[in-house]
């Protein structure tokens, strides 16, 4: 174990490099205030951020294989991601450009204020929704045909084990994996989306009417939701599961509609919060105050002076729902217990394909396969969270 | 004083009210089975005695309330009932010996376990989160925390298997650092068990470390605005004073709430980490027991994660309201 | 002999969605020791800022572009931190507007106070103790020896401010800056912090500027006073010459807003029904009382204004009209008959002919409608009218207030300046075509000119369509300016009432008597001379104590 001494000895490198920094600057500008009043951890940043970069450039420029002739998987993950992240940097990049010049005039400001996380969110949000309607045309297979060939190895070379038919390879009973992670967007994003709707439908319907209403329904409400809330979701609803499987029994898409359901409720309790906080922070406002003695009734309250003001809050709250219950049906599905088969999905596929990233260092194509599946799970929640965090920051207004 | 004695009295009532009511809610849910429950779970070919067994466990033969009530009783003495898995294995073999493992006997090494594994996650997580939060705090809008930003949300917004299977390709396969299955077992030396620990651990320590670090930036920036900070620096004190002196006091409640919630939000992440792991916790033997119907395990299961999560909650309402001077002194 | 302070030609920017815009243009201003310079401005004038920058200090997101600040000849917007750390709290202090949030709540008020001593070097914590003890005795503190001993939440806000004086004397600082010390309290509890804060500037002879938006306070305090603009100097002169010579046009419409008033109008005959009356009226918050046996009349065409401190219960009065709080006890008419209690059982006319006007018009307007539609709703729900006359009348009402309906009827609230939102209220109540309406503290978020703009329109109003208004008010001024009969409330109890001129003439009731006095008047003197005449230990909150 020499890593220690090594990861210590590295670690005062940097410091005695930031104090270098600082000092050489001081006298090389005539102290200037920038280096003057720079404090120690902010030169010991830069020092440790030049090494990382440096450290990751030449480790980019590694070759792929080792004198033995195997791959460097290491090399090749990491190239992989650098890839990736330049890609999705320039694509992000250019969406927005687009975004700046083409659209309305409501459109074209937006994306001008949007920082590149942002647009980079809203274009996986796009490729996301597009892939999901359209799976059925964009998949090459159904996602239930079921071919001679089994266990085909990605990369649709013959001469490693693949098949140009199959450039993602096939399942132990011989499904196109490419056409099942195609549509494991339609299905698992479909039915979270499902899923989150019916839950703010329930939950922020009974929210505004808590909130408007107040008195005894306000209090049974949220004692309720309260007492739900004290059962941590995932594990309620592996319980609620357990049942539902009971009752299901063979009726396998049953099982599904029942997990709609189940989430939907957990769901709502916190959406129900939300909705009743910010319904509560808007009746107090004068303006309800004045509509109230204005003699104008509960629907026109509702919908006319307190849902408009509450879209902003509701909409950042329904990206982040979105994302829990994504991550919350992936991860059912993942151990076992939620969309079920013959339905494709990306948690599932993880859970069947996981055993392959032992075979990294002999073939990575093969590895990424379960990190694939998992990545896109993880792609949309990144993407949406952008969204939400610009959102989120955009509605504090200047107070950071 | 008085009165912060009679808040937190009050609190410990309320939560275990949370409790009972939530062990209805379990007990409820638990009693919407079916009614050919037991010969359901043990298929076309279960014995009379095995299927009987079942029913006298779930007490099906006696009404909800006395159900209910020897349940909780037992429940309160340490015994909560007995596992179907044996009496599964017993029909198949075709003769029910009638001795069987309580879910005591399954529940209690997997809950040392998970209590291991938690506090390994703990010790990592909480001085790195808060410390990245702190400095994120202070050096706001700069690189650092741009780059820290986009970093933890990406953590936050992967699933905890992928983040799993990344850590299990870098350090188990690629380079051979840590082992990828958490095998435990009984008489191992206390670095053995924190070796096989390990990955698991990091796993759950990048998804609370990043909720954890958010919450103390988003706490400490709160914080720094608020005029008495101001009044601090105006009064020419430096840096490191203004935060040991000034800040600190006031940033227990909210650091302690964002801990406190950060482990209760362990306890559902640490269901899918023990799946991925195979590590022997109370997580796995929940999720199997899902699958094979064991109700008295399910059901012992949910309780125990319910009430760490409610004790959790409760702990940080308790000590925030010790934090608050303005509670602490009355008027 | 060189100035205190020096600044030269400062520019200030603040940032706004990624670009900088300016604060301060080119401000100059010299203080000598000693010396009290009084800033005055309406909001946005910048001169915070200003305050703050005169410490080498910026906020967040606000930086120094050009210019020199020199105290004591050191350039502070070159001075390194450490060397502008020596100088803040020993040599400058600061005095904050809200005190309740500027002392840390986690520490005693002594442990404060004694910081910048002990790190400054300047003296040991238990000389501080003593001096603490002995300046919140000069400071007129009760229970002195006690007080540095309690949290700040255990401290009224009147005392904390004072306490915050102590607490920026306990370096003996060559210069304070006062920043708007006295904004957040009551008339009585105000009078006894400019008192003690100018005794001690006197006794220690420091040098202060004095940052207000109130006129009449900064001529009690200050030797000198400059005025801002919008980040520009307008004038700056010594207090009595401002006072009586203002030479730039501004300033002389600052001083004329304390001018204004309405002729009384003759008494209303005895027998006229009045259009609202208040018999008897007690309520309560659950258990606790809030107004006592409260009654008033309100004729047509005339205003009562209700004054009080805050906690008085005038708003409370108003929510009993309105039906939103029931009445306890006694009843409301109106035109002879008696409203139902709860708004819920009036009907449509009931609720039509009593309107509201609120303080806060960035609360009072939907964010999220424009004005049309704001305006248009009333219009709508009560006259019944719809698409083209629906418009025409919005326009109508909108030419009412002063404001051109071709530029304003599809803005957003968010779109508008405070003094045109809260036009918006006034045209939204209008709309209904009351015969009564409650304006509550209607000015007071308001900068004195935009104020002035108000009161001036709701008398045009009040004349044109014979309206009747009840004015809650805390601030004597306004009521001076459009009342007819006056009606003064404490702890939930009517203490006097009467017409305007008997109220503002002697004899008064000693709380009337107090309320009065302690309005800050524009001329120099007054706090001598009212100090001079009821004694240093008879006003404020010990006044208000002996009465009761």
């Amino acid at each position: 174990m020499s890593t220690l001494p090594t990861l210590m000895l590295l670690l005062l490198g940097v410091a005695a490099g930031g104090w270098v920094l600082r000092f050489a600057g001081q006298k090389a500008t005539g102290n200037a205030p920038v280096f003057r009043d720079m404090p120690f951890a902010v030169a010991f940043g830069y020092i440790l951020g030049a090494g990382l970069l440096a450290f990751s450039v030449w480790y980019y420029f590694q070759p792929t294989l080792t004198e033995a002739g195997t791959p460097n998987a290491g090399v090749v993950f990491f190239r992989w991601a650098v890839q990736f992240f330049i890609v999705a940097t320039i694509a992000a990049f250019l969406f927005r450009a687009l975004g700046r010049t083409v659209g309305t005039q409501f459109s074209k400001k937006m994306f001008r204020q949007m920082p590149l996380t942002a647009s980079f969110g809203v274009l996986v949000v796009i490729v996301y929704a597009f892939t999901a309607i359209f799976a059925a045309w964009l998949a090459p297979h159904g996602q239930e045909a079921i071919f001679a060939k089994v266990n085909v190895l990605p990369g649709g070379n013959a001469a490693t084990g693949g098949d140009p038919l199959h450039p993602l390879g096939t399942d132990q009973i011989g499904r196109d994996l490419l056409s099942r992670l195609i549509y494991g967007a339609q299905n698992t994003v479909g039915i979270a989306f499902v899923t989150t709707c019916l839950a703010f439908f329930l939950g922020g319907s009974l929210g505004f009417l808590a909130a408007t209403l107040q008195g005894w329904l306000d209090q049974v409400l949220s004692r309720a939701v309260d007492v739900l809330m004290a059962i941590p979701s995932l594990i309620f609803a592996l319980l609620l599961m357990t049942i539902a499987s009971a009752w299901a029994g063979s009726e396998r898409w049953l099982l599904t509609v029942y997990m709609i359901l189940i989430i939907a409720v957990i769901d709502s309790t916190r959406v129900f919060r939300l909705a009743r906080a910010v319904g509560l922070n808007i009746v107090v406002m004068d303006y309800i105050e004045a509509a109230k003695l204005r003699g104008e009734g509960m629907t026109y309250l509702i919908f006319k002076e307190i849902l408009p003001n509450a879209t902003a809050p509701l909409l950042a709250e329904f990206g982040l729902r979105f994302c829990f219950v994504f991550l919350t049906i992936a991860s059912l599905s993942f151990l076992g217990v939620g969309i079920q088969p013959p339905l494709a999905d990306w948690g599932t596929m993880v859970r069947d394909s996981a055993q392959f990233i032992n075979f990294a260092a002999f073939s990575p194509l093969t590895a990424a396969l379960p990190l694939l599946a998992a990545g896109a799970i993880a792609l949309l929640t990144v993407g949406v969270n952008f969204v939400v965090d610009w959102m989120l920051h955009r509605s504090s207004g200047l107070k950071e | 004083m008085q009165s912060v004695i009679r808040i937190i009295l009050q609190r410990l009532g309320l939560g275990l009210l949370t409790l009972f009511v939530v062990s209805i809610v379990i007990f409820t849910a638990v009693n919407m089975l079916p009614g050919d429950f037991a010969q359901a779970i043990l298929g076309q070919g279960a014995t009379p005695a095995a299927v009987e067994s079942i029913r006298r466990d779930l007490g099906l033969d006696q009404p909800p309330i006395t159900r209910y009530i020897q349940w909780l009783s037992g429940a309160l003495q340490g015994d909560l009932g007995n596992s179907f898995a044996q009496a599964n294995f017993a029909s198949f073999v075709g003769a029910d010996s009638g001795v069987r493992t309580t879910v005591a006997q399954q529940i209690a090494p997997r809950f040392e376990n998970t209590m291991f594994l938690a506090a390994v996650t703990a010790c990592i997580a909480v001085p790195v989160s808060l410390v990245l939060g702190i400095l994120a705090a202070l050096f706001r809008n700069s690189v650092f925390d741009r780059a820290t930003n986009v970093t933890t949300l990406t953590s936050i917004s992967s699933p905890e298997f992928f983040l799993a299977y990344v850590l299990i390709l870098f350090l188990a396969v690629l380079n051979p650092v840590l082992p990828s299955l958490s095998n435990i077992y009984d008489g191992m030396s206390f670095g053995e068990r924190l070796e096989k620990t390990l990955l698991p651990a990091l796993t759950l320590t990048l998804v609370v470390t990043a909720h954890m670090m958010r919450m103390t930036r988003a706490a400490i920036i709160n914080l720094l605005a608020s005029p008495y900070i101001e009044m601090a620096r105006l009064k020419g004190m430096s840096p490191m004073r203004v935060i040991v002196k000034h800040a600190l006091p006031n940033a227990l409640a909210p650091i302690i709430n964002v801990i406190a919630l950060n482990l209760a939000y362990l306890i559902t992440g640490v269901v899918v980490v023990e799946v991925v792991f195979v590590y022997p916790g109370i997580g796995q033997l929940f999720v199997d027991s899902v699958k094979i119907r064991d109700i008295p395990v399910v059901q012992a299961c949910c309780l125990i994660f319910a009430a760490a999560y409610i004790l959790l909650n409760l702990t940080a309402d308790i000590l925030s309201i010790l934090s608050n001077p303005r509670l602490r002194h009355p008027k | 002999m060189s100035a205190l302070v020096e600044i030269r030609d400062l520019w200030i920017e603040g940032r706004s969605d990624e670009t900088w815009s300016p604060i301060i243009n080119g401000a100059s201003l010299s203080l000598n020791k000693g010396e009290v310079l009084g800033l005055i401005g309406e909001s946005g004038a910048g001169k915070s800022t200003l305050g703050l920058a005169a410490m080498g200090f910026t906020r967040d997101g606000v930086r120094i572009s050009k210019g020199t600040v020199l105290f004591d000849g050191v350039d502070l917007t070159l001075a390194s931190a450490s060397k502008k750390r020596e100088l803040l709290g020993k040599r400058i202090a600061y005095v904050a507007q809200s005190a309740a949030a500027s002392f840390n709540p986690a520490h005693k008020l002594m442990d404060q106070h004694t910081e910048g001593p002990v790190q400054h070097g300047v003296m040991s914590r238990a000389e501080s103790v003593k001096d603490g003890i002995e300046l919140y005795r000069r400071l007129r503190l009760p229970n002195p020896e006690e007080i540095g001993f309690r949290y700040p939440h255990q401290v009224s806000g009147g005392q904390l401010q004072r306490a915050m004086t102590a607490m920026a004397m306990s370096c003996r600082p060559d210069l304070i800056i006062f920043d708007e010390p006295t904004t957040a309290l009551d008339v009585t509890t105000q009078i006894e912090v400019l008192a003690s804060i100018r005794d001690i500037v006197e006794q220690f002879d420091t040098a202060a500027i004095y940052i207000t938006h109130d006129l009449a306070v900064v001529a009690q305090m200050a030797d000198r006073i400059k005025v801002l603009l919008k980040g520009d100097e307008v004038e700056d002169a010594d207090t009595r010459t401002m006072l009586t010579h203002p030479k730039e046009d501004y300033t002389k419409s600052l001083w004329a807003v304390r001018a204004f008033e309405r002729p009384q109008k003759p008494a209303v005959h005895t027998s006229a029904t009045p259009v609202l009356s208040v018999q008897n009226v007690s309520a309560a918050y659950g258990k606790i009382a809030v107004l006592h046996d409260v009654s008033f009349d309100i004729h047509q065409g005339r205003t009562v204004a209700v004054v009080g401190e805050s906690g008085s219960g005038k708003s409370t009065t108003a929510r009993c009209i309105t039906g939103l709080l029931p009445p306890s006890q006694g009843v409301i008419q109106f035109d002879g008959q008696s409203l139902p209690a709860n708004y819920k059982q009036r009907n449509k006319d009931q609720l039509r002919q009593a309107q509201m006007i609120y303080q806060m018009a960035d609360t009072a307007l939907n964010p999220r409608k424009t004005v049309g539609e704001i305006i248009g709703r009333p219009v709508q729900f009560y006259m019944g009218l719809s698409g083209k006359q629906k418009r025409r009348r919005v326009e109508e009402l909108l030419d009412e207030i002063e404001m051109p309906a071709a530029q304003y009827i599809d803005r957003l609230p968010s779109e508008l300046s405070g003094g045109q939102k809260q036009r918006i209220g006034i045209a939204r109540a209008l709309a209904a075509e009351p015969k009564f309406i409650i304006c509550d503290e209607v000015t007071s978020a308001l900068d004195q000119l935009v104020a002035e703009g108000i009161l001036k329109l709701l008398a045009r109003l009040q004349d044109d369509l014979k309206l009747s208004y009840m004015f809650i008010t805390h601030d004597l001024a306004t009521v001076k300016a459009i009342a007819d009969e006056v009606v003064v409330m404490k702890d939930g109890e009517v203490v006097e009432q009467g017409p305007k001129q008997d109220m503002f003439a002697p004899p008064h009731h000693p709380y009337t008597d107090l309320l009065l006095s302690s309005v800050p008047e524009m001329d120099p003197d007054w706090l001598t001379n009212l100090l001079n005449e009821r004694g240093v230990d008879n006003i404020g909150d010990a006044a208000v104590d002996k009465m009761s």
